[in-house]
């Protein structure tokens, strides 16, 4: 029996312990949230307090209690079949749940991260996959994969995708890497991605581009972090100029997340730093910009006052208030105001140029 | 019967005072002559036809209201009359002919509530005499159609005690006579008009008489009348006078033709007999409607409502020109003992103190105080302390019976009364009674149901303007477990009702329909639907709390067997040790619950 299944079947006695001993069962999650974590730059990640959620078995949590028992049941099987599920597939499978079936996927999501924060691993390692593609690749990178059927070794060649890419799979552990590239770029939009592409920037700037797609996925995340891990390549980030730019992609690949605190330690890439589009690049470069929402103040205000990453560095307290003060925000496509390829011949060299001046 | 066009001690003496006034007026001038020879009245009149012909054809619809309108009619006419030519057309009207005119005045206003009227008019009739003869009052209502359309045959027969031959004239085909008028006691009915206005409307209407049969007792004969109104005169016309058989122990029936409408629902004949079943739980009730349906109201309480007293008014609710009246009236010699004889709760010694108060000698002859002092006797009486009247003279329903008359035509899960202490208004006193019945069958949506009634009389018209609908608008339901908007009824599964029991009930019109706006009616009635709505609130509340309790175990039902799969799942369990997992889980929540 697995590790991890072992795990599984040690909380459920211990809840059917409980049971028979007349007393309420509980069952203690790490609470997953920005205050139930803190940022060491040595680690590099955000990582839990050890704040704990406990779930009592009581009238009102009756229904979630089932759900997360069934859940947990569920991923037992996976890891013993070593069978693989999507989360789409495994609010299908809660169909046959009769009463404690799940009525939207949401629901079902966060209690398969709740099992996950649980036994303190990734939702991979359960069984449970997501549905979200990882990302995409272009540039001086060889990808070395094996044939699942054959089991023969693919070296997958990333300069060889002409206008396309490479998709980088939802599972990544097993894949090896070789490069000759100096950094990897990590960029927000497909739009941005494949201008790059279309001009071959990776083989003038000798590097490897990847597209993000807006928040990183995990394996997007992991798949970066073994880039920069194993190939001891920098990560430049190269997102809009905007609170969610700056926070939920570049932090989440960063540092990691509040939600997912209990897994950061493998997807995080604590060696990124941010090469643009920052506040006083929007001066520099007079890009035309749009007023900050509602909503980007509100979440500026909130990294400023809750994000331990954020409160570790103060150039990024100065680059918010900056962007708070100047009240706009601006997307990294505008550069296209000057010249469709003014980003390629003359922001990112003039970036590129003092790395060390990019934000933390 | 409709309150009102007689001077008393209430809100009717308003608009009495205006007929009493013109009654008085053609007495003062031309009136003299005219009561000399009333025969030749008439026959004077075809002189005054000349200048106002109309006038002459129809003397009985054209009182002499304003003879200055009908003069510039004519051209040759003079433009102004002079005070002889006025003096010849003024003469005295009668009740008879002025509630004629103003028919609506006695809630005659169309066909549909002048049959109500009518059928109201009879039963309290026949209730109040039930009661003050102390029989269990069983009463049938029929309603036949008549030979031509809109003509309906209505037929009110009690068990009562019945009526001396030589009254029935006078009770039925006169207006203004009757023995609750001048007496101070509680009863539905108060001047001695309503039968007889619906008879009357019934002769104007159809042009048939009022037909009546009463019985006194078991060996005497039942008389049968058949009467019309003398309008002119305010005196029966006697058509029929006979004796005949009828089989019964004693009472009365009267059968009046109308020209009405018969309609179901609200205000209707059902629902004021429906309503009259609520109060007056002691009451048989029998209708018959014009399809031949018949209907019964049982009888749920053989209690019989409490005789009440007759009073004589309290000080405080007596005005000045009463006050100047019954100075001129009383038998008393002196003062003192004129105050002391003609009004409640007034001792030797209170009395002594108004005189003192009003610097009258208590020994001055009543009659001469009443041309000079009477105003200062009037300021004394109102600064001098005097006791609450008494309360005997009220006979409310009582929490109980309400209780039985709610539960005996109203199906709900909960039923509250409060009877409250008497309180007195003006002088008068009187008792203000509620009662809720909530769930069962009533309707869930919508606003709450109100019953008012006074003096166990089912009010249905002039709702929003009644001091009762007041009150309970002005509750707060909401901290009783109900909802309410601003400014409306509560709604919900819910019949309130408020009584009020007095010896004079204060109606905002002669037709008796709402209750005026006195501040300790209305503060009374608040208090009474307050410690109503406090039961309610407890009963809806433990309701609701049962109601989620249920829920609660439902839903724990329906959760718990699927932990139990997950475990056996998981820790590969028998089907047994998973039976055992429910049955503990089931024990381990509905003990926390609790």
């Amino acid at each position: 029996m697995s590790k991890i299944a072992r795990q599984i079947k040690d909380t459920a006695a211990s809840v059917r312990t409980k049971i028979q001993r007349k007393s309420k069962p509980t069952l203690s999650f790490p609470l997953r949230t920005l205050s139930n974590v803190k940022y060491h730059p040595k680690q590099g990640f955000l990582q839990l307090k050890g704040k704990k959620k406990i779930r009592t078995l009581t009238v009102s949590t009756v229904k979630t209690f089932a759900q997360t028992l069934r859940m947990m049941s569920q991923a037992k099987t996976l890891v013993e079949d070593n069978e693989i599920m999507t989360k789409r597939e495994a609010y299908y499978v809660s169909k046959n749940w009769q009463d404690a079936r799940f009525d939207e996927q949401p629901e079902s999501d966060t209690v398969i991260d709740d099992i996950e924060a649980l036994f303190q691993v990734n939702r991979e390692q359960l069984g449970f996959i997501p549905e979200e593609k990882g990302g995409e690749v272009a540039g001086k990178l060889i990808v070395i994969d094996r044939d699942s059927d054959t089991g023969e070794e693919l070296r997958i060649d990333c300069t060889k995708f002409g206008s396309g890419a490479y998709s980088i799979p939802i599972s990544i552990e097993h894949l090896k890497f070789e490069a000759k590239a100096k950094f990897v770029l990590a960029i927000e939009t497909a739009g941005m991605f494949q201008r790059l592409v279309k001009h071959n920037y990776w083989r003038k700037a000798n590097c490897i581009l990847i597209s993000m797609g807006g928040v990183p996925t995990r394996a997007c995340r992991r798949f970066i972090r073994r880039l920069a891990d194993e190939l001891k390549l920098p990560v430049y980030a190269f997102v809009d100029c905007d609170p969610y730019g700056m926070f939920n992609i570049y932090r989440t690949l960063k540092v990691g997340s509040g939600n997912a605190a209990h897994i950061n330690r493998y997807f995080c890439v604590p060696k990124a730093s941010f090469l643009g589009v920052t506040p006083q690049d929007i001066i520099d470069y007079k890009l035309p910009t749009h007023p900050l929402k509602e909503v980007d103040i509100k979440r500026a205000k909130d990294a400023i006052k809750n994000d331990p990453f954020v409160q570790h560095y103060k150039p990024w307290q100065d680059s918010i208030r900056q962007l708070l003060e100047m009240g706009v925000r601006a997307e990294q496509q505008a550069f296209a105001v000057h010249d469709l390829n003014y980003v390629i011949e003359h922001y990112l060299p003039e970036k590129l140029a003092a790395p060390k001046k990019f934000l933390p | 019967m409709p309150s009102g066009p007689i001077p008393t001690y209430d809100e009717g003496a308003d608009f009495m005072g205006k007929a009493r006034k013109k009654l008085v007026k053609s007495k003062t001038k031309a009136a003299r002559k005219a009561k000399k020879k009333r025969g030749v009245t008439k026959k004077a009149e075809p002189k005054l036809a000349k200048a106002t012909s109309k006038t002459a054809k129809e003397p009985a619809k054209e009182p002499v209201k304003k003879p200055a309108e009908e003069t510039p009619a004519k051209k040759d006419v003079p433009r102004h009359s002079t005070a002889e030519e006025m003096a010849s057309r003024q003469r005295e009207i009668s009740v008879a002919e002025f509630f004629t005119k103003n028919r609506h005045l006695l809630g005659f206003d169309n066909p549909r509530k002048a049959l109500l009227t009518t059928i109201k008019e009879g039963v309290d009739n026949s209730l109040d005499a039930c009661e003050e003869a102390g029989i269990l009052p069983e009463v049938k209502v029929v309603i036949t159609p008549g030979k031509e359309e809109d003509r309906f045959i209505v037929t009110i027969e009690d068990n009562g005690p019945g009526i001396l031959k030589k009254q029935i004239p006078k009770i039925f085909a006169k207006l203004l006579y009757g023995s609750k008028f001048h007496r101070l006691k509680m009863s539905r009915g108060q001047q001695g008009i309503g039968i007889s206005a619906a008879g009357m409307y019934g002769q104007l209407t159809t042009g048939k008489p009022i037909s009546i049969i009463s019985k006194t007792s078991r060996n005497k004969p039942a008389h049968h009348y058949e009467l019309e109104i003398d309008t002119k005169r305010n005196e029966p016309r006697i058509i029929v006078d006979e004796t005949v058989d009828w089989p019964v122990q004693r009472g009365t029936k009267v059968e009046i033709e109308l020209e009405a409408k018969f309609q179901k629902g609200r205000q209707s004949v059902e629902e004021y007999l429906e309503q009259t079943a609520i109060a007056n739980p002691h009451v048989l009730l029998q209708f018959v409607t014009p399809s031949g349906e018949i209907k019964t109201y049982v009888r749920a309480s053989k209690e019989l409502p409490v005789e009440t007293r007759e009073i004589k008014p309290h000080p405080y609710g007596v005005e000045l020109g009463i006050l100047i009246k019954m100075l001129h009236d009383t038998k008393a010699r002196t003062l003192q003992s004129f105050l002391h004889s003609e009004f409640s709760r007034v001792s030797i010694q209170v009395a002594r103190a108004i005189c003192e108060k009003a610097k009258v000698s208590e020994r001055s002859r009543p009659t001469r105080i009443a041309r000079q002092e009477a105003d200062n006797l009037f300021k004394a009486i109102n600064q001098t302390k005097i006791m609450n009247p008494r309360t005997d003279c009220l006979s409310p329903i009582g929490e109980e019976l309400i209780l039985t008359g709610l539960k005996k035509q109203i199906e709900a899960d909960f039923y509250t009364s409060v009877t409250r202490p008497p309180s007195v208004y003006r002088g008068n006193p009187f008792q203000i009674e509620a009662g809720l019945a909530y769930g069962g069958f009533l309707q869930a949506e919508g606003l709450a149901r109100l019953l008012r009634y006074a003096n166990r009389v089912p009010l249905l018209y002039q709702q929003s303007a009644c001091a009762m609908t007041r009150s309970v608008l002005n509750t707060a339901w909401r901290n009783y477990a109900l909802s309410q908007s601003a400014g409306a009824l509560p709604s919900g599964p819910l019949v309130i009702i408020v009584h009020m029991a007095s010896v004079w009930v204060p109606f905002t019109s002669e037709s008796k329909e709402a209750v005026a706006h006195y501040p300790e009616i209305i503060k009374e009635v608040r208090l009474a639907l307050q410690e109503c709505g406090r039961q309610l609130a407890v009963f809806i509340r433990r309701r609701r709390k049962a109601a989620e309790s249920q829920r609660k175990k439902e839903y724990i039902q329906q959760y718990i067997p699927h932990i139990a799969i997950a475990l056996r799942e998981m820790l590969e369990l028998s089907e047994r040790q998973e039976t055992t997992i429910v049955k503990q889980l089931k024990d381990l929540l509905e003990r926390s619950r609790s």
